[in-house]
Parts: C-alpha cells; sequence; structure tokens
C-alpha cells in the first residue's frame, strides 16, 4: 500500500501494518475526544514514526495516488478538531 | 471515522477543488504551481518578518535588563546614603521587573523555537515545490502525447494529490507564520505600551539620590566656606 504523511513525502509500505495503524488511529480519536494533548503527541509520533521505520520512500519520479493519508506530525490538537469538525486543516 | 480517513478526505477535496479550476490538467498544474511559488514566497516573507519582530524583542529585553541594573546601583546608593527606605522601594521595583523579564526570557525561546521549525517547514516545501514543477512537466508532456487514457489518469490524480498536499502544507506554513506574527506583535505592543516597562519609576528614586547628593555638596561647600572664613 502508498502512505502519504502529509507535507512530507510518500512511502511503499507492506500492508500487514494497517492493523497496527487503525489501532493507534483508534487510540489518536480517543485522546482527541478527551482533549489529553500529551498522549495525542506521542500517539501521532508512534504513527508517523512507524511508516517511516517500515516504509520504503518513494523517490520523486514516481507519482502514485495514497491508499493512506497521515497526518503531519506537527499537527496540533486543534487542527486535528478542525479536521473533525470537518472543517479542513486550514481556517476558512 | 479515524483522523487518517479524515485526512484522506482533506486531501481529496482540495484535490477536487483545484482540479474543478480549469477543464485541461495541463493549466491545473501550472496554475497550481504558481500558486505554491506565491504562497512560499509569502511564507518566506513572514519568517522574515518574524525574525525582525523578535530583534525587537531581544532589544526591549535588553533596555529591561538596563532598567534592573540601574534599580540595583540605586538600591545600593541609597544604602550608603543611610536610606534604606529608597532602597527598598528599588528593590520591590526590581524585583517586579525581573519576574517580567523572565517571562520574556521564556516568551523569546518560545518564539526561537518556533521560527527555527517553520525555517525547517520552508526549506523542506521549496524542495518539494520545486520537484512538483519537474513532474507536471512530465505529466504535461504524457499528455500532450496522448498515451494510455488510464494511464494519464492514473497520473494526473497522482500529481494532483501531491498538488494538493503542497497546497495545504503551504497554506499551514502561511498560518502559522500569521500566528507568530501576530504573538510577537503582541508582545512588542504590551511592552511599548509600559505594561512591562513602567516598572522602573527610577526618577523618583532618582530625584531622592540627586538630593541626597546636593545636600551633602551643600554641606560640604558650606564646611569649606566656613573653615575658610574661621582661618582669617
Amino acid at each position: 500500500m502508498i502512505v502519504r504523511i502529509m507535507g512530507d513525502k510518500q512511502y511503499r509500505m507492506d500492508s500487514c501494518f494497517l492493523d497496527d495503524m487503525n489501532s493507534i488511529d483508534n487510540q489518536i480519536v480517543s485522546h482527541i475526544d478527551k482533549g489529553d494533548v500529551e498522549a495525542y503527541k506521542k500517539d501521532l509520533f508512534r504513527l508517523v514514526s512507524l511508516v517511516r521505520a517500515q516504509g520504503e520512500p518513494l523517490g520523486a519520479e514516481n507519482i502514485a495516488i495514497s491508499d493512506i493519508v497521515v497526518p503531519p506530525e506537527d499537527l496540533s490538537l486543534e487542527e486535528a478538531r478542525r479536521v473533525f469538525a470537518g472543517e479542513g486543516i486550514i481556517k476558512g | 471515522m479515524g483522523l487518517l480517513d479524515r485526512m484522506s478526505v482533506v486531501i481529496n477535496s482540495k484535490m477536487n477543488k483545484v482540479m474543478d479550476l480549469f477543464e485541461d490538467p495541463r493549466e491545473t498544474l501550472d496554475y497550481s504551481y504558481q500558486k505554491q511559488l506565491e504562497l512560499l514566497q509569502n511564507v518566506k516573507r513572514g519568517v522574515a518578518e518574524v525574525a525582525t519582530s523578535k530583534k525587537r524583542l531581544e532589544l526591549q529585553k535588553a533596555r529591561l535588563q538596563m532598567n534592573i541594573d540601574k534599580l540595583d546601583s540605586q538600591a545600593r546608593e541609597s544604602v550608603s546614603a543611610g536610606r534604606d527606605d529608597l532602597a527598598k522601594m528599588a528593590l520591590e521595583r526590581k524585583t517586579a521587573m525581573q519576574a517580567q523579564s523572565d517571562s520574556l526570557d521564556s516568551q523569546i525561546a518560545d518564539l526561537n523555537d518556533q521560527q527555527q521549525k517553520l525555517m525547517a517547514a520552508e526549506s523542506r516545501l521549496a524542495t518539494k515545490v520545486e520537484s512538483f514543477r519537474a513532474r507536471k512537466e512530465t505529466i504535461k508532456a504524457q499528455y500532450s502525447a496522448a498515451e494510455a487514457q488510464t494511464k494519464i489518469t492514473e497520473s494526473v490524480t497522482g500529481i494532483s494529490e501531491e498538488m494538493a498536499d503542497v497546497g495545504l502544507a503551504v497554506q499551514r506554513a502561511e498560518e502559522k507564520t500569521e500566528n507568530m506574527k501576530a504573538r510577537s506583535a503582541a508582545l512588542d505592543e504590551l511592552l511599548e505600551s509600559g505594561t512591562l516597562e513602567d516598572y522602573t519609576g527610577g526618577d523618583e528614586i532618582d530625584n531622592e539620590l540627586a538630593k541626597i547628593k546636593a545636600k551633602s555638596s551643600v554641606d560640604d561647600q558650606l564646611a569649606k566656606i566656613k573653615a575658610e572664613v574661621g582661618k582669617k
């Protein structure tokens, strides 16, 4: 599968990591609900690190459609809330 | 729906918005590239402005430190003159100013940290925009040569995803720069308006100390004249 880390690059990754990614994603959602900033930051970093560690970066010559889009690692909890509210990542 | 799914929605909606602009994808690509360059310039300008206002804050901080030093030496002079009441007043002001100065230090350090991150993001984005430029030319050539339609459609979708990603990242960097500029300007205004700075009130202590000095100088001169007159 092709995974994009937003604002960074795309990676080719074995789909066996999909479960791990989904499980971290669920935890992130729960941290956002609770407003637990520290846990949110920690798990977002874990998610991005997993892709960087297990994925193989796609060269600039490749043009591929991503199966999964991972948020940028510095996405703040407020920005994540905005995304959930359907307001997108950018104000206005 | 998790954050990952939401992010795909964000990217897709941005992609659709961009792709709807023109009928011919080649025009979309050129337009998007121009737009990316423009936004990147804004970010660069913003980062430079943040650096300038941070410099101003550092200057203000230096002035604050000078005032603190001045109050400290006033306290010492007052003690020498036997005026503990004045010394206490100077020290109270010094303590209040020191607290302001410490808080300013941490704010400046924080701005500095954010500025460094923004500069790193800016250079990463510049690389992405440059690589986008090369890729868009390849796609445009393919499109013009009317290669297998499915492959082109895939390439166009792929590149428009990249386009959306770069666009969002640059806009995000711009928004961050704006926030930093606002924060730094607010601090600056706070300092200018004297909320931080007027704690000196140094004049009052200065006047008292000057009076003491003047008095002792008058006493000295008087004693001198008396001595001279006495000799005759």
